[in-house]
Formats: structure tokens, sequence, C-alpha cells
């Protein structure tokens, strides 16, 4: 190793470095930091900006780090004179153009070009010429775009192309006309776009509907989880009093690393639309208004006499899982059901997770995707196989013909394809194969046979061995593993839902889950605990409101099987109860043994169940299954894809007003292209 | 005043007719193509912006950035960055024959300024306009390469040196009339030696 570590000097002080490295990540290393507006880490090497000029011992002129390559011996200086001077020079051309409308720019208090000016800019304008003004571009719903404030860092640029993977953005003219924009003005397409929003130095592109809100010193800021796919991104929900205003990534390399989905970071406003704040009681068919002790006892009195059945729905916490499952424990078996998609599992937690970490997608030379969309689905992985896609891998298709952002070899629309004599082919060839099993096959699953087989099947062309296991099942849902860990689903491994005995149940409960308006639960009576009223509330015979995932602390389990915390927000909205208060009281007068008092109580009390979950951040482990079937039988299944349009997903987003205009402008609007043609 | 220039104008149109390679172009662009390495096709997009400005009066029009786009399999954007950075890829419709007119500071010397005055007279337009017949569109560009012969003009493809404004005024006459002009110096010295 010691081959690749050179000796480099940092203001005089000696330090080793891997000789890969640039001048500038050098000086990172030795604790000096270094201005810069283009670089980024997770993009390609512009050095457009100029800031992060240093001095270089025996180099007659001031070199820009960011893309100086390192060789042994160099001496790198980067607070002298010279290097000052030269900095301030820059700053003062960037300042050239740029408007001083810091009082009322969105980026104000936490923008790069207001803090370097602190250090390297000047009180003073030497110009006195006119500065240009460059007209606003369109970018879609999301983006905002004051142009003139553009300092043509081409981090948006390179964003969109690189790690987005549409390339719909780009830098026209140039010297005074430069500009960025989109191809003819359109919407950026991309899950992604929002994150041009974090990546902007300064204060054009920012956010639409953050726009004018709040300052950045004026927001509390929350830990929290995306529930809206799951990927589990960390998120930041910044909020002021009892409002989230927006919401922004926080840095997790092993999932999401900078990025965020434009769902989770847009659909907020969606959080206090349409809120049942306060229980309701169906009389007369329609929904009224009532209180927490008429409903609840109206709920008490059925639980005497009906048996129940619990559904859980996409956006439940671990802790409420649990109390459930407890709850319902009362009742006897099989009455709880978090698969209302019919997902089709084996026992094993290996066949219904991501078994591939989700950093090590990008290394794989071969992915095929079966009867899943991951652009829509969960964008995040979809940027990894793009990522794994641009390192030269392969991708095929398997169920629908969809479109993405990359070149798929399409195989055809069945299971069976699997067999395509190209795609074996390819397998045998293939160092690392990936294969992702997607919900719109795993829903349509009949034969357990047929599960079992893909295990064979991975088996075979070495995507399971040893040391790896490559063969992964995606469902869109942020509480689907965490909830299958706890054991919250029914004895069926094969359609699970259309399974359920009907007669056997006379109440149903659910939790979040739209399900509960299916017409198999007709004669049942009816409970919904949620917080947003769609189908699922107004078929129901009683309404509990219950708070927003930002409204309450709790576990979710990532795709991956990761547990990680979603932090409380702000106090619920109206009257909502946590579940697990709910089920607390109905079991406390039931006489039914339910010990926590407390949220922490309960928290550890499934800690001390399911010691797995305990460990925040860290991948569960397993070992790999084997339960492998000697003959590879694939049944004929059609691929349902379970989301068609990725900003109206979940109850939340189809809420949100901001997500209704991606609908219209992005999707809904055929672009220009398309009409051309 | 330089957003005007119709080969430094950032705003694209249509031309509202398809736009489809003719089959000489076609050959050629095989022939440029060929000129790359394999994966590296879209080297050849500033040739392929020529030809199409070439087959479509002069102008780069949405339409043929798409084709372009679509020729060379990359995205319509990076084929639009490359048109709108080069002065010489118009943005907008132009007149049947673009008259530069040299403003560099040699040309300037030996008096371009006539030079522009004489063409915008005897053309009735502005700078960066194009005349009411469509016959002409004068714009004034920086050095094109000629400064031992100044002033000096190009008008579509062909030079004219040594300029003055009685020789300048019979260029723009013989265009007008259709008649053939004498290329290169208008003093008749070869290229440019001694005067």
């Amino acid at each position: 190793m010691s081959d690749d570590l050179i000796n480099i000097k940092v203001n005089q002080k000696e330090i080793q470095v891997d000789k890969n490295l640039t001048v500038m990540q050098a000086c990172e290393i030795a604790g000096e930091e270094i201005p810069r507006f283009c670089y980024h880490d997770k993009l390609s090497i512009a050095g457009n900006c100029r800031m992060c000029l240093v001095e270089i011992e025996k180099a007659p002129k001031l070199v820009s780090s960011c893309t100086m390559p390192l060789m042994e011996g160099m001496s790198i200086i980067t607070n002298s004179e010279k290097v000052n001077a030269g900095r301030k020079g820059v700053m003062e051309f960037l300042l050239i153009n740029h408007p001083l409308d810091c009082p009322i720019c969105d980026q104000g208090g936490e923008c790069d070009l207001q803090d370097q000016a602190m250090y390297y800019g000047f009180d003073k304008s030497r110009y006195k010429e006119n500065k240009r003004a460059v007209d606003n571009k369109n970018m879609g719903p999301l983006v905002n775009t004051i142009m003139t404030r553009c300092i043509h860092c081409t981090r948006c640029v390179r964003f969109a192309t690189e790690v987005a993977g549409v390339p719909e953005l780009g830098m026209l003219g140039r010297g005074e006309n430069a500009e960025i924009t989109t191809y003819l003005e359109q919407s950026i397409t991309s899950e992604l776009s929002g994150n041009v929003i974090d990546l902007c130095p300064v204060g054009a592109l920012t956010s639409k509907p953050y726009q004018f809100k709040a300052r950045p010193w004026e927001l509390k800021r929350t830990d929290s989880i995306d529930i809206f796919d799951s990927v589990g991104s960390n998120i930041r929900v910044d909020s002021r009093a009892e409002e989230i205003l927006r919401v922004t990534p926080r840095t997790n390399e092993y999932i999401n690393e900078e990025w965020i989905s434009d769902k989770v970071r847009f659909n907020y406003d969606g959080y206090y639309q349409q809120r049942i704040d306060t229980p309701y009681i169906k009389e007369n068919q329609k929904l009224s208004i009532s209180n927490w002790e008429v409903s609840l006892n109206i709920l008490k009195d059925k639980l005497k006499t009906l048996k129940p059945l619990a559904l859980i729905g996409e956006h439940v916490d671990l802790e409420t899982g649990y109390a459930i499952k407890k709850f319902m424990s009362n009742y006897g078996k099989d009455n709880v059901e978090c698969r209302t998609d019919n997902h089709a599992i084996l026992e094993s937690l290996d066949s219904y997770r991501f078994n591939t970490p989700l950093n090590d997608i990008e290394n794989s030379d071969l992915i095929i995707l079966v009867g899943t969309n991951p652009k829509i689905e969960t964008p995040i992985i979809n940027h990894k196989i793009f990522k794994a896609y641009n390192n030269d891998a392969k991708v095929f298709n398997i169920g629908g013909n969809i479109s993405l952002n990359y070149k798929t070899e399409y195989l055809g629309e069945s299971l069976s394809d699997l067999n395509n004599e190209n795609l074996i082919k390819a397998l045998k060839k293939s160092t690392n194969p990936l294969i992702i099993i997607g919900s719109a096959f795993l829903n349509k699953i009949k034969n357990i046979k047929t599960l079992k087989s893909i295990f064979s099947y991975a088996d075979k062309y070495k995507v399971i061995t040893k040391e790896k296991n490559n063969l992964n099942f995606l469902n869109p849902y942020a509480s689907r593993v965490g909830q299958l860990i706890i054991g919250n689903t029914t004895n069926n491994l094969c359609e699970p839902f259309s399974n359920l005995k009907k007669d056997n149940f006379e109440l149903v409960l659910s939790f979040g889950s739209e399900h509960i308006a299916n017409d198999q639960f007709n004669n049942c009576f009816k409970v919904y605990f949620g917080h947003h009223g769609d189908d699922g509330a107004m078929g129901s015979d009683i309404v509990l409101p219950t708070p927003l995932y930002t409204e309450k602390n709790g576990t979710f389990v990532n795709i991956e099987g990761r547990p990680q915390e979603a932090k409380k927000c702000h106090n619920p909205i109206g009257s909502a109860k946590e579940e697990w208060s709910i089920l607390k009281k109905l079991s406390d007068e039931l006489s039914f043994d339910f010990i926590p008092n407390t949220f922490d109580q309960l928290r550890s009390e499934l800690f001390d169940k399911h010691p797995i979950l305990s460990d925040y951040h860290e991948i569960i482990a397993v070992e790999n299954s084997t339960s492998i079937t000697p003959d590879i039988e694939f049944e004929d299944c059609k691929a349902e894809y379970p989301l068609s349009n990725f900003y109206m997903s979940d109850v939340i987003s189809k809420n949100s007003i901001t997500m209704a205009k991606c609908v219209e402008e992005i999707i809904s609007t055929p672009s220009l292209l398309e009409k051309s043609a | 005043m330089s957003s005007n220039h119709p080969g430094l104008s950032n705003n694209f149109s249509r031309s509202g007719e398809k736009f489809s390679w003719s089959k000489d172009n076609l050959r050629s662009i095989k022939n440029i193509i060929s000129k790359y390495p394999k994966g590296r096709e879209q080297s050849a997009v500033m040739p392929l912006l020529y030809l199409a400005q070439e087959q479509n009066n002069n102008w780069i029009s949405i339409e043929c950035i798409e084709t372009i786009a679509e020729t060379l399999n990359m995205p319509k954007i990076r084929v639009t960055e490359v048109a709108s950075f080069y002065s010489m890829y118009n943005t907008r419709p132009v007149g049947e024959n673009l008259v530069q007119i040299c403003r560099t500071s040699p040309c300037w010397l030996r008096g371009s300024n006539k030079i522009t005055k004489t063409i915008c007279r005897e053309t009735k337009c502005e700078i960066n306009d194009t005349s009411d017949d469509n016959k002409f569109t004068v714009v004034e560009v920086e050095c094109l390469g000629a400064c031992s012969n100044g002033p000096m003009i190009q008008i579509n493809n062909d030079f004219f040196e040594d300029l003055d404004e009685e020789s300048t005024k019979k260029i723009i006459d013989n265009i007008k009339e259709g008649k053939p002009n004498v290329i290169g110096s208008q003093k008749g010295r070869r290229s440019s030696e001694n005067a």
C-alpha cells in the first residue's frame, strides 16, 4: 500500500496521502479549508470558479487546487498573502455581476457566496459599468430560478447529467452571455431534480414552494427518515412552530449519499391538507364529528364481541407495529397483515429485503430488473443502478417495457424470460451479477415454488455465493421490511391478502391501510386509524386521528434491513393520539395484558424481543437462505407495477398541491419534444 | 448589443418545417463520423452543425439541433450548447447574403467604419438587421484573419479585401443585380503580396 502514498507538505506540515488525490483533497486531510464554488465531492471536476487557488512552491502562478493532481514532495501553501490576494481577485470578479439582493434572496444565511464574501470580498465595488441581467428560466414546478444570481459553477449541469441521468440542463452562450437553462426551458424530468437547489452555491436555483417562507436561522432542525419509499433516505425536517417549512437531505454515505427524492422534499404541504384531526363516527352513511370518549366506547364494545383483523399500512413505524401485534395477540394468531398488496415471501429476511448493500450496487457489472421500475419506486436505487450503468454494467429488464434514464435490454414480460439465452450467456460471463425482483411480480406469485426457484436460479448463476447475496427483493413501502421482521403477517406465504378468510373476521382495524375499503370487508365493522382522509377513512365506521411520522418518534427499517429513527418534529395536529396509546387505553378497559406505559418502555420492550433492531444504522446480518429447490420452474404471471405515478403514490402526496403541479407540468403536459415528433 | 448578433443569441427558434439530411449530406456525415474513434461520434457535432446550417438557409433551427442530436445519439442540450457558443452558427434566420464586417483594430485603422457605413446605406439595414427584401444581413465581427488586406468583409463563404467605399458599393450592387463579383483583393493583388 505504501506505493500509493506520497509525502507532501501543506503549510510546512508534512503529511502522507494517497497519490491519486487532488491538491484540494490533500489540503482537506491536512485540516486546511479551501473555499470553492464549482467543486463538489459527488460530481466531476470542472475547475471553472477559480476560488480554490493555492500556492505551490516552485510554481510561478497560483494553481486551482481542485484540478491539480498531487506530486511527491509538493509543498502547498494555502494561507499566504499571495493566495489571499488571488482569492480576493476571483471573488471581486464573481461579484461583478452578482446582484446585491441578499435581503430578498432565499439563499441568504446559507449561501456559499455570502459566507466566502465575508472572508474574501471587498466592501466596495470598483465596477462602474452596468451589471448584467439574465432572464429567469423555467425549470418546472419545483425549482425556482433567478438567473442573474448565477455564477456559472455548472454544478447543476453536472448533477443533471451525472447523477440524475437526465442530460437536460446546459450552459448556453459564452462569456458575458453564458446562461444556464434546461433544453427549451422545459421542466426537469428527474425524480431527483430538487437536489440542484442544495447544490447551487448561490441563490440562482431555490425551492419554489419554500420561496420567501423563512430564514435558515429561524428553523428548528429535526433528523428524520424519508418514509415515502423504502430506501430510508436520511432527511432533515425544518420547522417553525407547528409547521414544517421544508425538507432537505442529511448526508448518509451508505444510503442516500447527499440526495433525496423530489417526493419527500416537496410533498410536505400535503401533511396539512385533508387531515383527520378529530374522531369521526359513521351515522346514516355519513361520517360525523365525534370525540375520543364516545368513539373509543363504541370500539371497545365491538372489540368485546367481534373477531378483529388488523391491516398495516405503508407508513407504520416499528413501535406502532409492535403495539398492534401485542394487542392482537389477545385474539389469537394470524390476525395481523401488512402485506395488503399480496407480497409473496419466504420466512427468512433475505427473501423480502434488498440483500446487496445499496452502496455496492454500483460495483455490479450485470443488473437484471425483474418486475420493478426503480425510477418511480425508489429513485435513489435508480441512481445507484445508473452509476453501475456508467461503469459499463449491462442492464436487462423483464416485466413491463418501462422507460428508464439509461439503456436496458428488454427480454419479455414473464418471469420465465429469466431463462432467455442472451441473459444466461451474459450471466455466465459476469463476475458480479445482481438481480432485483420487484413488486410487479412478487405481488402476483401464486405458487411458493416460483419464489424458491428464483433462489435456485440465483444460486445456479452465482448471484448468491458464500461471500455475497445479490438476489434482491424490492418493494416501495417504508414500513414493509420492519413489519415483516417483527412478524406482523399471516402464515400464507403467497397471496396473503387474498387468502384472508373473510368469514373469520367481523371487525377490521386499519392502521393507515387504504385496503380497508376493499369489497371483501363489506360486511365487517371498519375502524380506520390514520392521518389523511381518503378512500380508507371514507369507507370506515369509525375514524380515529393518529399522528404523522413527523409528529411522533418511530423506528423504520429500510429496504436493506437497516433500522433508523425518525424523530418527532412537532405536536400532532388536532386531537390525534399515537396508536400505541389508543391501544393501551383499549387494553386497559378490556383488561388485556399491555404493559408499556410510555413510548420509551414500548420501544425497549420491542428491542428486548427483537435485539437485532436496536442497532441503529447497521444492516441486520443474516445467513444466506438455504431453501433451494433442485428444479427451476417459474409460473406464468403478468407484471403489474404497484406505482405508475411517482408524484402521487400515497395519501400524503395525493394531498400535496406541489405534487399535483408536478403531475400537471411534468407528467401530463407532453413536452415540446414529443409534440414535434 | 452583441446579443443581437444572430450567432451570439442563446434563443433558438423553430422553422416550422421538418429538417432531414439531404442525400449529399448523409454521405458527408458518414465520412465525417468515420474520422473519429468508435464511441466518440459526438465529436462530429461541429462539422454537422456546419452542414446543417448550409442546408438550412444559413441558420440553425431547433429542428436542425434535434436532427443532429438524433444522428449523433447525444442529448439535445449538448448540441444547443455548442451551437450557442460559436458565433458562426446563426441561431435565427439571416438574409441570403450574410455580410460580416471586420471591425478589429487593423481593419478599423484602415477605415472599416467607412465600409460599415457604406454597407448599411447600400443594403438599407442596420447592423445585426436583415434587409426588407431578405437579401442581406449585416453584422460586425471580430478579426477574420486577413489583417494585411484590411479593411475586409466576408459575404457568405467569400472574402472581399482591400476595400474602399467605391469597391464596397460595387460588390453590393453586383449582388443586388445578380452579377458575379471578384473574390479576394479588390485592388488586384494576389493573396497578401506587397501592394
